[in-house]
């Protein structure tokens, strides 16, 4: 039985507006030139593979519903309580597989001592796991065990991409009407118009890491166990959701908020200048992590009070990362308005409108025609440049905690988490480096794709106004 | 000027008015007095004469923001809005839940987040000025490519990654420093030198490259070749010249950080128990103290304030096109 949380419905509403969007610029002759620029950067196009690969978990994570119980034949059908995503449904072997507690990446026995009973005598020693190198007799195989799998796993994530590396220069073979070799001297060269070696080279490197760990998390958790024994692998999964929903629905909320207020103000000035002003003024001299703990606080009582208004926890956990990017976004439209109100003051004095002004035209068609196509470049840079912003944010608020629900899987949790096991002895230090890793690549790839379009749609980057010196270096680095 | 200042002032009053009918709302309206009283008091069987007398102590017995038992002005300003704002101007917060006084309170902490801002930023500033003007000396190598690379890498590491390795490796691992606490007066230090650092590493890269897009800015503008044409090397052309223009959008810039020093950093102050105003909030925060919260926001958004006028006087100090108006 489908589930339809809040957060889906515009998750999945973004990535239409996303396809839109992308269907749009296929047919706008400059918008598609501009975009071409962005992804003729090998680097652009590294980091649109790694962020594709989020985005899809993401989804996968996005669609919820209430798995059919198994029930007697002849019954009624009955539902789970909670609903489960198609994500959830994939790693159920990895959530069952549960530990009792700690253990290392890999690993066959528990991090720590327990007391076992062995013929009447207590031993301190570290017990087998139960899903961990479950299958091996002999601990002594452990090594030899992980090293034939991890041959396997590289080798099966190398068949793939060798067999999506054919198929695309046999299909660019047959688009040019060129021979093989040609074609494939040229893309190991490099010398393509579009960075095909640079991505062939990063989707290789994704398929090798995923057959990897596909390969051995059948029989070991890859990246260890939490406190409570759930797989680390399964939280850093979860967490790229909640992570994604922050960035792009509080652009939502961010760009409409802006727009608006931002063109009204710059374009009628007057008293709605002022008080638009006003409150910018306002919201942005109150500190952002102030106003959010302080709204959050007044959530969370909220939702306390009315309990009854969400089936299950699921769902209220839901409604608080809602609120969350919401409360976001109310903090940082203020930088996009200042901005867009500031474009649109110099618009307005432009002769093409001061014309449009004269020839009667009405002011809501200046501002849909003429006005707001002329200000999307900012709002574009502007969006991309936030979204790594917005997961950054997430992990302090949740530290803070007035973050996500603390059952939400988020990286803020796991660092906050991770604080206390840094400080034990030994050390447990696999919770602080996956969450490391999956931010680090996630806001990395969104920081330099992020780069790339302000590069390509800021016309001040591009037309002359790059020192000679610089321009050589492109040239160098491309 | 004066008249300028006074404008100033007055509109950071009124935006001070706003915010405070903001917080209001938000703490008073959406969560009501009584609610906040059986919180505090703990659970549902609370008595009501013990949620009367708990108001009563905090004057939230009267009614929001209209007395009707009252006659003439005294209708409007009888009121727990009224009261509780009026006091705020003032700087009387009242007290925490704890029982001390907030405002004393915040005095008391505000030294030691200064003792940790401070630094930070000035010498934060420094090095990511000297870091941006070298790469922006050697523009166009691969000395400039790859460390605006590693600007990008530092922008994406969240600033908690930094404080948590830090503690591991300095305190943990090399057991050079302690990994939290304080001190008062020069002992601090000891204290100090980890937070400090950690600050710093956190915002490099963002202040480094955005230093060099200002310096690259500079470099293209018409006295910049004129210099050039002259016979100046490069070296005289950027530390004499660009460096000094360059200069004024950066420390303008900064002043108006400079009163929000006194607020200290959330994260930072928390995470090495220093007794700051940071870790006041943060504290306040998981004790649900709304009194203290509600304080904090109406001193932030002050200094705030402060810093808009400082940049406001900063600039047309710099730069004597801009006037005063």
């Amino acid at each position: 039985m489908p589930v339809l949380l809040i957060t889906d419905v515009f998750l999945w509403a973004m990535l239409l507006a996303v396809l839109v969007y992308a269907w749009r610029v296929r047919r706008n002759e400059p918008l598609r030139r501009t975009w071409a620029l962005v992804f003729r950067r090998p680097v652009a196009a590294v980091s649109a593979v790694e962020l594709g690969f989020f985005v899809c978990v993401a989804l996968l994570d996005s669609v919820h519903y209430r798995p059919a119980l198994p029930g007697a034949a002849g019954q009624a059908l009955t539902h789970a309580a909670e609903p489960v995503s198609l994500l959830d449904q994939l790693l159920a072997p990895l959530v069952q597989a549960r530990e009792r507690s700690y253990s290392e990446p890999l690993a066959i026995t528990a991090f720590r001592k327990q007391s076992v009973e062995q013929d009447g005598q207590v031993l301190r020693d570290y017990p087998r796991l139960r899903f961990g190198g479950a299958h091996l007799q002999d601990a002594s195989m452990h090594s030899a065990d992980l090293w034939q799998r991890t041959a396997l796993g590289l080798g099966l994530g190398a068949l793939a991409s060798l067999v999506l590396i054919g198929l695309g220069l046999g299909w660019a073979a047959w688009r040019s009407q060129q021979p093989m070799a040609v074609v494939s001297r040229r893309w190991l060269r490099g010398q393509t118009v579009w960075p095909w070696r640079a991505l062939a080279l990063s989707l290789s490197v994704l398929l090798l890491a995923c057959g990897w760990a596909l390969v051995l998390s059948q029989h070991y958790h890859v990246l260890g166990t939490d406190r409570t024994g759930n797989s680390v692998l399964v939280m850093a999964l979860k967490s790229i959701r909640t992570a994604l929903v922050i960035g792009s629905l509080t652009t939502l909320v961010v760009l409409p908020l802006a727009m608006l207020l931002g063109v009204l103000a710059g374009y009628l000035r007057g008293w709605v200048d002022e008080a638009v002003q006003y409150l910018y003024t306002l919201l942005a001299s109150i500190p952002d992590v102030l106003l959010i703990a302080a709204s959050v606080l007044m959530l969370q009582v909220f939702i306390d009070k009315n309990q009854a208004f969400f089936a299950t926890g699921l769902e209220r956990a839901d409604a608080r990362l809602f609120f969350l990017c919401l409360l976001l976004g109310i903090t940082s439209f203020t930088g996009l308005c200042r901005l867009v109100r500031g474009e649109t003051l110099k618009l307005r004095e432009l002769e093409y409108i001061q014309s449009a002004r004269a020839f009667g035209v009405s002011t809501p068609r200046i501002l849909r025609l003429h006005i707001v196509p002329n200000l999307m470049h900012l709002v574009l840079i502007n969006t991309v440049m936030q979204f790594s912003n917005f997961v950054l944010a997430e992990a302090v608020l949740s530290y803070v905690g007035v973050g996500v629900d603390p059952k939400t899987a988020s990286f803020g949790v796991m660092i906050n988490t991770a604080r206390s096991e840094l400080a034990a002895t030994p050390v447990v230090w696999w919770t602080l480096s996956t969450a490391f890793v999956f931010m680090l690549l996630l806001v990395l790839s969104a920081n330099l794709l992020a780069d790339a379009v302000r590069d390509a749609f800021d016309p001040r980057m591009r037309l002359g106004k790059v020192p000679r010196r610089e321009a050589a270096g492109q040239e160098a680095s491309a | 000027m004066i008249r300028f200042l006074l404008r100033k002032i007055a509109y950071g009053l009124l935006v001070l008015a706003g915010i405070n009918l903001l917080t209001f709302v938000l703490f008073f309206q959406v969560n009501t007095p009584d609610d906040m009283a059986r919180m505090q008091l703990g659970g549902k069987r609370v008595t009501a004469e013990a949620i009367e007398k708990w108001k009563a102590e905090r004057g939230y017995d009267r009614p929001l923001y209209f007395n009707d038992a009252e006659t003439g002005t005294a209708r409007l300003t009888n009121t727990v809005f009224m009261d509780s704002s009026l006091r705020m101007f003032v700087f009387d917060f009242g007290q925490a839940d704890s029982g001390r006084d907030i405002a004393s309170e915040i005095q008391r902490r505000a030294w030691p987040s200064l003792a940790l801002a401070a630094p930070t930023f000035i010498v934060g500033l420094g090095i990511s000025i000297t870091l941006a003007l070298g790469l922006a000396f050697f523009r166009g190598t691969y000395l400039d490519f790859w460390g605006t690379v590693v600007c990008v890498v530092f922008m994406s590491i969240s600033s908690l990654f930094f404080i948590v390795a830090g503690q591991f490796v300095f305190s943990r691992v090399l057991q050079l420093l302690p990994v939290s606490g304080y001190a008062g007066g020069l002992e601090a230090w000891r204290f100090l030198l980890l937070p400090i650092a950690v600050g710093i590493l956190a915002r490099l890269g963002a202040e480094t490259r955005f230093n060099r897009t200002l310096f690259l800015e500079e470099i293209n503008k018409d006295y910049v070749r004129t210099a050039r044409a002259k016979g100046l090397g490069e070296a005289a052309v950027l530390f004499g010249h660009v460096l000094r223009n360059a200069l004024i959008p950066i420390l303008s810039a900064s002043v108006a950080v400079i009163p929000l020093l006194f607020m200290g950093s959330l994260i930072t102050e928390s995470f090495f128990a220093i007794p700051g105003l940071g870790s006041y909030l943060i504290e306040a925060i998981g004790a649900q103290d709304f009194a203290i919260v509600r304080a904090m926001v109406f001193v932030g958004s002050v200094l705030y304030i402060i810093g808009l006028i400082l940049t406001d006087i900063s600039y047309s100090l710099a730069d004597p096109r801009i006037r005063l108006q």
